[in-house]
């Protein structure tokens, strides 16, 4: 073992290692910084060029890459509500409430110093983790993982603010919508509606983007102002960095989170940073500053996606069995240039794991200390006229949605995710509690299926099962002890005409109600999960419906931040819809001419009309935009989706 | 599904197709202006997501066939994921332009939804021209717990109840789900596993006791385990000869192949629609595991140019010690000889087709 280490730290310490792993940080960087795209678009920018190449350099590229994607995705989380990629999902949550007071340099400073110290800490813990891995993995059956997906829908609770029945039924949206496509022990299509784009299910970066960056998007562009409004930004990065020393002990414990939790194949990465937002809410005393601009919600998620990286690759390590979606093409990588993952890596070739594992660990320091550096400069774009952000905005966060499976369908569904996020936030439906149903529907509906044909109901007596249970149960019993999330300010967004909410509760009831119809459709194996959620969400549904329209207007259940009390449309000159309809424009536009020429047209014209530029600037800016997309397009051998257009004639790339 | 009307139509077409060609190629002699593909740049559809097998393969093989294609153009892997493969084939089929610009890379799951009718199918083998298959093995192996040493005590197998941790009934999995059938073994698939990488946990785990991996990731990954006296291998699928009769696999020439051990058990050799099936997707799934395709009308000149390159590829001096982490050791089959492969992959007798999908229907609910 000592031998390897000294092998590790001689490869490291070389300059051709060292130079490579900085290119590959700074494409990193580069490619995470634009939101929906994240280390399978970076690492499928690499890949035409890895065969061939000395293996030491291009593993020390690939490394870097898929290292950092999580530390540059922050900014977006932080500065414009937009989640950079699925690791940095719940950063948004209090991140970006920092940046609206206009304290985004702090918040950043503290996301990139936790990132830093998540990442070194995470290696270190998998310097030892590698040796004993292989059994503490193999603990992990079916039981186990299922337990852990219902560990992970326990943090909803914390979620769910105000109304915990809501929050529930939002959940059970997200259940219902990771139910669509195959199902896992039958291979029958669920709520497909005829359509070969659903087969699949929704990709959660589409439902990621939709949920979280169309709401964002429309809600700014309606305050028609800077994301900072007139506030600086803040004291800067140093402030940061002492919140993340000040809660150190709270950073450790999510880093190890981190680390394990990403090093369990099958539950994957997507849910670290929610559990570990989970934790740090459920510990703390005072929660009145959650969802509002906590640092704590900052820390606690950056910490452990970052050590997530590193758990993760374990399992792709050892056993060839990837976590991730990004491991998944590092793992085509680490094939293609000779190298076969499986037990002698923690063998034979240990050296080579350990050069890995530190790698990383340098790759962090590199780049949490490169975004350090330049988060001021970034942060300034929150300074900058929204409408004149917003198609840059619009133009990426549909080209990652749209990198999700190549499809049309991407960009319909991204819109109609979005429009559902949108009524959602004016309701006061949580929306990270729909993300986190989505994101474990599948692995608990597989889980739960497995472990009862493998073991029978007697899964739950298996020691593993148990352990988990009772951590369960005792986060949710840490979190009842220490009180809800303080609701101060619900009392405003109370609506005296609750029409609006009243037909958006019977329309996601008709939802579950089609859920159920279609469950009955099926095969029992294939139909019971979705039934099963239907039955839980149609109760749950009218309850909150039956609140609202005989309950009390002091229901928890009220909120419309559209007729609510003073909150609503007063800074914002124009409704609801507005943008919505340029939205929907945008899209019509896509089927008739396809993705680029719409694009074009939509940048011209909501640039000389919404911002108010000249023809001659936003011509400018449309190239620029353009130009970039195109160039993105090339490189990684892809075509734009086609309208009816493109269908009829002939037309060459890129708008063919 | 295809009526066996069409099926006679298709025939008749290609025979028709063919002769045509014969007498082009007849009347003109030889190409008269040589294929020149200087500075173009070829998409290879992959209809799957960066990262896996099939993409892996193709990343391989695109620099090199690139660098023996006359004039030496650049190759670009085109990731097109959706729909189990069947999006990216549907795109091929209606797009690509028989210039030999656009190739498109597909695997067993491309094959398998093609020949059991799946909705989603818009494309038709029998109108691609073949340039390379990349044949792969695998091997059946069981926990050393039901004591069993070898393919000789299969028999033992019958009385336990055996766990098979799957992908799909309509995966590559129905070969072996077909065969441990066949075998009179009492199998009971497990599903919702997301690879075979997964099944290979859930048996390291001791959740199913009976897997299988094809012979690349047998060698590397299960290997240390038969060593350590973890798993116990029982018997391979087998491999095609030249003449396309089912023989021991090369790679693991002690094991039996599936076809000795049904006679083991039954005492006579397989036969009926149900084998004339399990053929088929054996070799779809596994004997010709990967291909490579041009479309439709494709010139006979560029088809030969590609198949030239091809062939000057797995010929070069050292590329079978290269490609061994990626395309095992198999020996790549081009022209006639993948013609041939597919020919008997695809024309499949239409009972044998029906068979397959009752018994999906009847055993594991597949809906059609």
């Amino acid at each position: 073992m000592l031998d390897s280490a000294l092998i590790a730290l001689g490869n490291i310490a070389s300059g051709v290692h060292l130079l490579y792993l900085i290119g590959g940080v700074f494409l990193g960087l580069a490619v995470g910084i634009f939101p929906g795209l994240g280390g399978i678009v970076g690492l499928s920018l690499l890949l035409p060029f890895l065969y061939g190449m000395d293996p030491t350099s291009a593993l020390a590229m690939l490394i870097g890459l898929v290292v950092v994607i999580p530390t540059s995705d922050t900014f977006t989380s932080v500065l414009m509500g937009i989640p950079g990629s699925s690791a940095s999902q719940a950063t948004v949550l209090d991140g970006f409430p920092l940046a609206k007071k206009g304290e985004a340099a702090r918040a950043l400073g503290a996301a990139f110093s936790a990132s830093l110290f998540g990442g070194l800490l995470g290696a270190l813990i998998l310097t030892v983790f590698v040796l004993v891995a292989r059994p503490v993995i193999l603990l992990f059956g079916s039981a186990e993982l299922f337990m852990l997906t219902v560990l992970g829908l326990s943090m909803v609770g914390v979620m769910a603010g105000s109304s915990i029945v809501k929050g529930l039924a939002a959940c059970g949206i997200g259940l219902l919508l990771g139910g669509v496509g195959g199902a896992p022990a039958t291979g029958e299509y669920r709520m497909i509606f005829d359509l070969d784009y659903l087969t699949d299910g929704v990709p959660l970066v589409v439902v990621g983007l939709g949920i979280f960056a169309i709401p964002e998007i429309v809600d700014l562009l309606r305050q028609n102002r800077s994301i900072a409004g007139g506030a600086t930004l803040g004291k800067g990065w140093l402030d940061g960095l002492r919140d993340t020393i000040r809660h150190k002990w709270l950073c450790v414990r999510c880093a190890g989170i981190g680390s394990m939790v990403g090093a369990l194949p099958g539950l994957g990465g997507s849910v670290v940073d929610w559990i570990a937002y989970g934790h740090v809410v459920q510990t703390a005393k005072d929660k009145s500053q959650f969802g509002k601009g906590d640092i704590r919600g900052v820390l606690a998620p950056e910490s452990a996606n970052n050590a997530k990286e590193g758990g993760g690759l374990i399992p792709t390590l050892l056993f060839g069995v990837p976590g991730s979606g990004s491991m998944a093409v590092f793992l085509g990588g680490m094939v293609l240039i000779g190298l076969e993952p499986g037990p002698s890596m923690v063998e034979d070739n240990l050296d080579i794991t350990y050069t890995i594992i530190w790698s990383l660990a340098l790759a962090n320091v590199i780049g949490a200390g490169t975004c350090l550096l330049i988060s001021k400069q970034v942060a300034m774009l929150t300074t900058i006229r929204y409408p004149l952000m917003a198609p840059f905005m619009i133009m990426v966060i549909c080209f990652g949605a749209f990198q999700a499976t190549r499809d049309l369908g991407d960009l319909v569904a991204l819109f109609a995710i979005g429009l559902l996020g949108i009524l959602m936030k004016r309701f006061g439906w949580p929306r990270p509690a729909l993300l986190i149903g989505f994101v474990l529907s599948g692995q608990m509906e597989t889980y739960l299926y497995q472990a009862l044909q493998f073991y029978e109901w007697n899964f739950l007596t298996r020691p593993g099962v148990i352990v988990i249970g009772l951590l369960t149960l005792g986060s949710i019993l840490l979190g009842a002890i220490y009180g809800h999330r303080g609701a101060d300010d619900e009392q405003a967004r109370r609506a005296t005409d609750r029409r609006p909410q009243v037909l958006f509760a019977g329309f996601l009831l008709v939802l579950f109600a089609y859920g159920l119809y279609d469950a009955f459709q099926q095969s029992y194996l294939g139909g019971v999960y979705t039934g099963a959620v239907s039955v839980v969400m149609l109760l749950l549904g009218s309850w909150v419906l039956y609140d609202l329209t005989v309950g009390p207007a002091s229901a928890a259940v009220n909120h419309d931040e559209e007729l609510g009390g003073e909150a609503g449309g007063g800074d914002r000159p124009v409704g609801l819809g507005h943008y919505i309809y340029w939205l929907a424009g945008f899209l019509a536009a896509i089927f008739v001419i396809g993705y680029l020429l719409a694009l074009t047209a939509f940048f011209l014209v909501f640039l000389k009309v919404k911002a108010g530029v000249s023809w001659l600037k936003a011509g400018l800016l449309t190239a620029c935009g353009i130009g970039f997309l195109v160039f993105l397009a090339h490189i990684m051998v892809l075509d734009f989706p086609r309208g009816w257009l493109q269908e009829a004639i002939g037309l060459p790339w890129p708008i063919g | 599904m295809k009526s066996g009307k069409i099926f006679l139509d298709r025939r008749i077409a290609l025979a028709a197709v063919g002769v045509a060609a014969l007498g082009l190629v007849g009347l003109t002699g030889s190409p008269a202006v040589a294929v020149d593909m200087s500075g173009k740049r070829i998409d290879w559809i992959i209809p799957f997501k960066e990262g896996g097998g099939s993409d892996t393969w193709a990343r391989f093989y695109a620099p090199q066939i690139a660098g023996n294609l006359p004039g030496g153009p650049a190759i670009a892997v085109k990731n097109i994921p959706g729909g189990g493969s069947t999006k990216g084939a549907n795109q091929f089929q209606s797009r690509a332009k028989p210039d030999g610009t656009t190739i498109l890379g597909t695997s067993g799951s491309t094959q398998f939804p093609y020949l059991l009718g799946d909705r989603r199918v818009r494309y038709e083998y029998k109108d691609w021209r073949v340039v390379l298959a990349t044949p792969t093995g695998g091997v059946v192996y069981v926990n050393p717990d039901l004591g069993v040493s070898s393919a000789a005590d299969v028999t033992k197998l019958k009385e336990v109840d055996l766990r098979y941790g799957s992908q799909g009934a309509t995966s590559l999995d129905l070969v072996p789900l077909l065969a441990f059938e066949q075998l009179g073994l009492n199998v009971k698939a497990v599903f919702g596993m997301k690879g075979r990488g997964a099944g290979r946990l859930a048996f390291e785990r001791g959740e199913t006791n009976i897997d299988y991996q094809t012979s690349s990731a047998y060698l590397k990954k299960v290997t240390p385990l038969v060593d350590s006296g973890k798993a116990v291998p029982i018997m391979s699928w087998g491999a095609l000869d030249d003449r396309g009769n089912l023989v021991r696999d090369p790679t693991f020439p002690d094991l039996p192949h599936f076809v000795e051990v049904y006679e083991m058990v039954h005492g006579k050799k397989p036969s009926g629609e149900w084998f004339e099936a399990w053929k088929a997707f054996f070799i779809a799934g596994f004997a010709a595991q990967k291909m490579i395709f041009l479309p439709k009308d494709t010139p006979d000149d560029v088809l030969q140019a590609w198949r030239d390159a091809a062939a000057k590829t797995i010929e070069a001096p050292g590329f079978k010690e290269e490609s061994q982490s990626v395309l095992g050791t198999y020996p790549q089959k081009v022209g006639p000889d993948a013609e041939q492969l597919l020919d008997t992959a695809i024309d499949v007798d239409p009972n044998a087709k029906e068979w397959v999908r009752t018994w999906l229907t009847e055993t594991y609910n597949v809906k059609f």
